[in-house]
């Protein structure tokens, strides 16, 4: 399966898709990367007049990649045009670091932690540009074809 | 194990998941892990590894299928053990 097949799949879209691209993905886990566009719609109230990426954006970064773009992998061998994936988030443990400005670029990395009876739980980090620790935490979904 | 120890066994298994108390204090085989303690199908997944790792046993998709209340719980624990 490839990377734009994966996002192909993504049930998100424009203001609410936080995936670029995909640099590495295997049945343990996966790397992508996200670039927060100054004009997203969040930044106008998130605080007045001092643009920062809430947490629970990135938290949604971190699970769409972290755990939907994953979970679409896992499933690969039943996605058809019939079975799309489903998706339910349900549960999430986050720690932050540092705070995310417009136009910075986060890179995901996740390791699964298990995939059975269509819950995946997985451990996901988030670093900034430098390579910082932004957040990292336990994500936790359902997922099925 | 006796019926009684089994049941006490998986009640503080399922106990970090429930989220109807009065339905957990008056646990019997009759309860239903959804229906009436109302776990969300996530935390029924953790149900069944932490039965796995409690009994040292695997589960099957067929058994998670069935393993909708205590009794069912039971019977599926006992028949794991005793093949």
């Amino acid at each position: 399966m490839t990377v734009s097949e994966i996002i192909a799949l993504l049930p998100y879209q424009k203001p609410f898709l936080f995936v670029d691209g995909i640099e590495a993905i295997s049945d343990e886990g996966i790397t992508g990367h996200y670039t927060f566009n100054k004009d997203e719609t969040f930044y106008k109230g998130h605080f007045k007049d001092n643009p920062i990426t809430p947490g629970v954006i990135l938290t949604e970064c971190m699970a769409q990649i972290g755990l939907v773009c994953l979970g679409i992998y896992l499933l690969k061998d039943e996605l058809n045009s019939e079975h799309q994936p489903q998706i339910a988030l349900t549960a999430h443990q986050m720690d932050f670091y540092l705070p995310v400005f417009p136009e910075e670029k986060v890179t995901v990395i996740s390791e699964k932690e298990v995939f059975r009876f269509n819950k995946l739980k997985c451990k996901v980090q988030l670093l900034n540009e430098k390579g910082e620790l932004v957040a990292r935490g336990i994500i936790s979904g359902m997922m099925k074809a | 194990m006796t019926n009684q120890e089994l049941i006490t066994k998986l009640k503080a298994i399922v106990s970090p998941y429930i989220q109807d108390e009065e339905a957990f204090k008056n646990l019997s085989e009759d309860t239903d892990f959804i229906k009436d303690l109302k776990i969300n199908s996530a935390n029924l997944v953790d149900i069944i590894l932490d039965i796995e790792d409690e009994f040292d046993i695997r589960l099957e998709n067929e058994d998670m299928e069935k393993m909708l209340d205590v009794k069912s719980a039971m019977a599926i624990v006992n028949t794991k053990l005793a093949g």
